[in-house]
């Protein structure tokens, strides 16, 4: 396992990261304009599930609004969050954190795109036990997800 | 004048705890970090509305009335958990060039909220199931949208010391905008 962390290290990418003074902050700072961009996606449609925020708003109809800018959101996570990998895979390999956030976030996506996006796109109106169970699940999920990964940079 | 009142802060004992503690500094960050999904996550929602590109069908009342408020919360947790860094180290920031950047583009931020509020916004009734809003809600929403990424940027690029005062040499508009006090030759 920790042969495949050397070599993710070893890459031109990670290397041309951990050489250049500025890739790494410039990466991580956008990662953090998505994680903004997530966050609103994402709150939209949950605190509305939960019974707050743009309540009188169907959830069926924030869930298709949103969605274009979850997934344009995720897909900037990825695409800075594996070169900023890259520059420090052994580094992570040995971080509690960065495990955390790696165990999460593979459930917190299939139960977004899977779980909540069914539950929300049914509820037409009052979305009911159901869709609070979902909603406080969904932020529960992603605040492990964010809290890990902000952890990684501290341990 | 200022300096001197920053040096005294930054002596406190509270500052000097603050700054060493092992966990409350890095619980205090990443409070501040992970409440930029909250409000300037909510902030980005709205400017996306005012500026018709999304919600098109959802009245921008349902925002303003209904979302805000917890964008006010984030705002809210934003500013204490701000302060609370900037008390930590107050004269390591107050002579970074992000921070200053950062703070002159928050100005900038808050004039835009004050103008957007009691301009176009007290007519919003008017408005408020336009698909595409008028020209003043738009431009609102675009430099909301403009001045909160400079502010996510800089705020991150605050960690970097690159152009600390006791990084030197630095070109002279450099020293003149961190306000360093003696620049080294």
């Amino acid at each position: 396992m920790i042969d495949f962390f050397r070599w993710c290290e070893s890459t031109p990418i990670g290397r041309a990261i951990a050489d250049s003074i500025w890739a790494f902050p410039i990466l991580e700072a956008v990662h953090l304009l998505g994680l903004c961009m997530l966050g609103g996606a994402l709150l939209v449609v949950d605190l509305r599930l939960l019974g707050v925020g743009l309540t009188g708003q169907p959830p069926a109809r924030l869930a298709r609004y949103a969605r274009p800018w979850l997934v344009a959101s995720v897909i900037v996570m990825v695409l800075t969050g594996v070169p900023l990998f890259l520059s420090e895979a052994i580094k992570a390999y040995y971080n509690t954190a960065f495990w955390v956030k790696m165990c999460t976030l593979p459930v917190a996506l299939t139960f977004t795109f899977a779980v909540r996006e069914r539950v929300a796109r049914r509820a037409t109106e009052d979305p009911g036990v159901v869709g609070r169970i979902v909603g406080a699940v969904s932020l529960a999920l992603w605040f492990t997800v964010a809290a890990a990964g902000r952890w990684i940079g501290f341990s | 004048m200022i300096e001197r009142f920053l040096v005294w802060l930054g002596e406190t004992p509270w500052s000097i705890a603050l700054l060493e503690s092992l966990w409350v500094w890095p619980l205090v960050e990443s409070t501040h970090v992970l409440t930029l999904g909250l409000f300037v996550g909510t902030t980005v929602m709205m400017d996306l509305r005012l500026l018709g590109i999304a919600f098109r069908k959802v009245p921008i009342t349902a925002f303003t009335g209904r979302l805000l408020p917890w964008t006010h919360i984030g705002f809210i947790i934003m500013t204490v958990t701000g302060l609370l860094l900037f008390y930590s180290q107050p004269l390591r920031y107050y002579h970074n060039l992000f921070f200053r950047v950062k703070v002159l583009v928050l100005l900038l931020a808050g004039a835009n909220v004050a103008i957007f509020h009691n301009g176009v916004h007290r007519h919003a009734a008017e408005w408020d199931r336009d698909a595409s809003p008028p020209r003043a809600a738009r431009i609102a929403g675009a430099v909301s949208l403009a001045v909160w990424t400079v502010v996510v940027v800089t705020g991150r690029l605050i960690a970097y010391n690159w152009f600390d005062c006791d990084i030197q040499p630095q070109p002279a508009w450099v020293n003149w905008m961190a306000g360093c006090p003696v620049p080294l030759r």
